[in-house]
């Protein structure tokens, strides 16, 4: 590379992006551009372009060219890595989401939020007391929460988060843990609170808390335990690791299953 | 009667016996307290510059909410807000006379919250020892089974029951609701200059032993007044000068323990009410040896 | 011995900054000394609330740097005594909010000792942030 003058490193860069854009164009729309209907028009980092309108904020960046290296992970708005910041042309409202999961509209400006600074408390789980002073000894931020609802408003999942903060600073764990289940710890509400909580690194230890110490425990779970420690099981797995791959697989294909 | 009531965080955890005793207490006057169905901490503090608003969102989202539960029928045509703690009273009661005041900063709070219903402007807070001056204090005479005779009764302000003169709910230099209340309660009253003076209030997060040496004084002098306990309305006062004497004792070792009441306490002690209501674990300095000691406790349950 | 005092324009500044954050007629302040004698925590201020009202009228700005701010418990004694109607617990916000607004914060939260907040109730922390965190 060292040696290759300028004009052969440019060549070689934009049959490098051609051949980037002809391989997502495939894999990402799955139709030729002569085929589709609608376009619209999105900014990346401030740079028009112009992408298929039934796209997700993901594969409509993936169209334009970009790869991602960071802030993308699962693709199916469970892991909580491509976190997006965006507004629309014309409009004020800072509108978030996450990039796998929310259609492309026209005008919208976009960035992406791969990361989240955010500090995570360490502790022993079975040396604190089950009551909101734990909270508050790990995060003594919490007490800044003002309940100016901006939380609630970034989150992606709809989950209302400025209660269960506020649950956390009543103390009451239950509603915490509830309300805080489905988060998928994206980092848009930590990084748009004025008041600088980490909703979600909180809400963990308030879950672990009321697992911990008072959600009743499974008692299918206990008992299935026992089972197996009284040896029910041991003669099926006895059987089991000894018969050879033929009969395995005679098991499985004709296990029993439910009607499709 | 059923009136919205605020309860406050620290109301359902080191509190919880200021709030178990006014429920219990306000029943046996016929007041139902319903709880917000959905409340969020008041900020304790009021915020104090003209330019701040985002201070003032917590206590107005608190009183959509009363205005909520009238429009739900959960409450029936009263936009009163009570409240126990005093800090709480004086936080909410100051945010909604300054949106009253300010149209354009209560239209600027409503536009922020607008995921809520706008603030209409019509809450009036109020905290319960006006609710009970309003019943009329014979009422509370009345219920009381148990008068707490020869109790020396020293009765605490502190500062946010009774500052600024707007939010105050008796003379700030002068006051005698609570006075009047332990009268009907069958308690002696004794008074003394110290029982305006603020407690130290946060301060306690930033240095204790300032807390701790007014407490001392605070405390000394009820103490030489005669006073054999103290009453107060707030978590933050009764944590300032119950669970201080522990540092209070530490720095002045001749310093003998003095309990302190939430005023509800008394009441329900007064009402001869069921022990688990008096809540009297949470107290710090347990006030049981001195009540025994005036042949108060164990004449309960007498319905 | 009295000092001399230059005034600059960058002390009237200061002056109409508190005003306008406070919104208190500050040069209406006669130095009666009503207030520091209300003060529950004067005996731990370096300067007293008389001083410190002084000091902003003068337009000091040094007087942001001083301890008795953070020492205010907010308890309004000398608002309700003032003889010409001032709120001084509002000029001290304001000389806290000039702090606390550059994100300086007056105490440093990780250092809170965790035994002490195992005992504390929920209101003193919140109160506590509000005054003394930006």
């Amino acid at each position: 590379m060292k040696n290759k003058d300028e004009s052969n490193r440019k060549l070689d860069a934009g049959k490098i992006m051609d051949r980037i854009a002809k391989a997502s164009e495939q894999i990402v729309s799955g139709v030729k551009d002569e085929e589709v209907e609608n376009w619209v028009t999105i900014y990346v980092m401030g740079r028009a372009y112009k992408v298929p309108a039934d796209l997700t904020i993901l594969t409509a960046i993936e169209y334009a060219g970009y790869k991602f290296l960071r802030g993308c992970g699962c693709r199916q708005g469970f892991c909580g890595a491509c976190s997006t910041v965006y507004r629309k042309k014309g409009e004020y409202k800072l509108q978030t989401g996450m990039a796998c999961q929310t259609r492309v509209e026209d005008g919208m400006f976009l960035v992406q939020i791969p990361f989240t600074p955010a500090e995570k408390a360490s502790y022993d789980i079975g040396k604190l007391n089950y009551n909101v002073n734990s909270l508050f000894q790990y995060y003594p931020e919490l007490a800044r929460c003002v309940s100016c609802n901006t939380c609630t408003k970034a989150c992606p999942q709809d989950l209302e988060v400025m209660d269960y903060v506020q649950a956390g600073i009543k103390g009451d764990f239950k509603e915490l843990a509830e309300k805080s289940f489905d988060c998928i710890q994206c980092g848009l509400c930590a990084i748009r609170c004025p008041s600088e909580l980490v909703q979600y690194n909180i809400a963990q230890l308030g879950r672990r808390l009321y697992g911990r110490y008072d959600s009743p425990e499974p008692e299918h779970l206990k008992k299935r335990l026992q089972e197996i420690q009284e040896g029910k099981f041991n003669e099926v797995m006895e059987k089991i690791t000894q018969i050879s791959i033929e009969e395995m697989e005679k098991l499985y294909t004709e296990r029993e299953r439910e009607e499709e | 009667m059923k009136i919205s009531y605020y309860p406050g965080c620290t109301l359902k955890t080191n509190a919880k016996n200021f709030e178990n005793s006014a429920i219990a207490v306000a029943r046996k006057l016929g007041v139902e307290l319903i709880e917000l169905t959905r409340w969020n901490c008041c900020g304790t503090v009021f915020s104090l510059t003209d330019d701040d608003l985002i201070h003032n969102v917590a206590p107005i989202r608190n009183l959509i909410r009363v205005e909520e539960m009238n429009n739900n029928g959960l409450i029936n045509n009263d936009k009163r807000l009570l409240t126990l703690c005093s800090m709480c009273y004086n936080t909410l009661k100051r945010a909604n006379l300054r949106v009253k005041e300010n149209p354009d900063d209560l239209e600027k709070i409503n536009d922020l919250m607008y995921l809520e219903e706008n603030y209409e402007g019509e809450v009036e807070v109020l905290h319960f020892l006006e609710l009970l001056r309003d019943i009329g204090f014979e009422k509370v005479r009345e219920n009381v089974k148990n008068p707490l005779k020869g109790l020396m009764i020293a009765p605490y302000y502190g500062c946010m029951l009774l500052r600024p003169k707007e939010v105050g709910i008796d003379d700030p230099e002068g006051p005698t609701i609570q006075e009047e209340l332990y009268l009907e309660l069958g308690a002696e009253i004794i008074d003394n200059p110290y029982k305006k003076v603020c407690c130290g209030s946060y301060q306690i997060i930033q240095d204790k032993y300032v807390v701790s040496n007014l407490a001392y004084d605070i405390l000394t002098h009820a103490k030489d007044a005669g006073a054999e306990a103290i009453s107060l309305s707030c978590p933050l006062c009764a944590y300032n000068l119950d669970s201080i004497q522990k540092e209070v004792k530490e720095k002045n070792p001749q310093f003998v323990e003095m309990p302190v009441f939430y005023f509800t306490q008394l009441m329900a002690v007064a009402f001869g009410l069921d022990t688990e209501v008096f809540g009297f674990d949470l107290n710090y300095v347990d006030p049981r040896p001195l009540l025994n000691d005036k042949n108060l406790l164990g004449r309960n349950n007498e319905e | 011995m009295p000092r001399k005092v230059i005034i600059t324009d960058k002390n009237v500044n200061f002056l109409k900054k508190v005003e306008e954050l406070s919104g208190q007629f500050i040069t209406r302040c006669d130095q009666c000394g009503v207030c520091s004698g209300s003060c529950p925590m004067i005996s731990e201020m370096d300067i007293t609330p008389s001083q410190m009202m002084r000091m902003v009228q003068l337009g000091q700005s040094e007087v942001i740097n001083t301890k008795a701010m953070w020492l205010c418990a907010s308890c309004f004694a000398c608002t309700v005594r003032c003889p010409r109607g001032l709120d001084l617990s509002k000029v001290a916000e304001a000389l806290r909010q000039i702090n606390l607004r550059q994100a300086i914060d007056h105490i440093d939260i990780k250092k809170l000792p965790k035994d002490e907040i195992e005992r504390l109730p929920q209101i003193a922390l919140v109160g506590g942030m509000r005054k003394f965190t930006g």
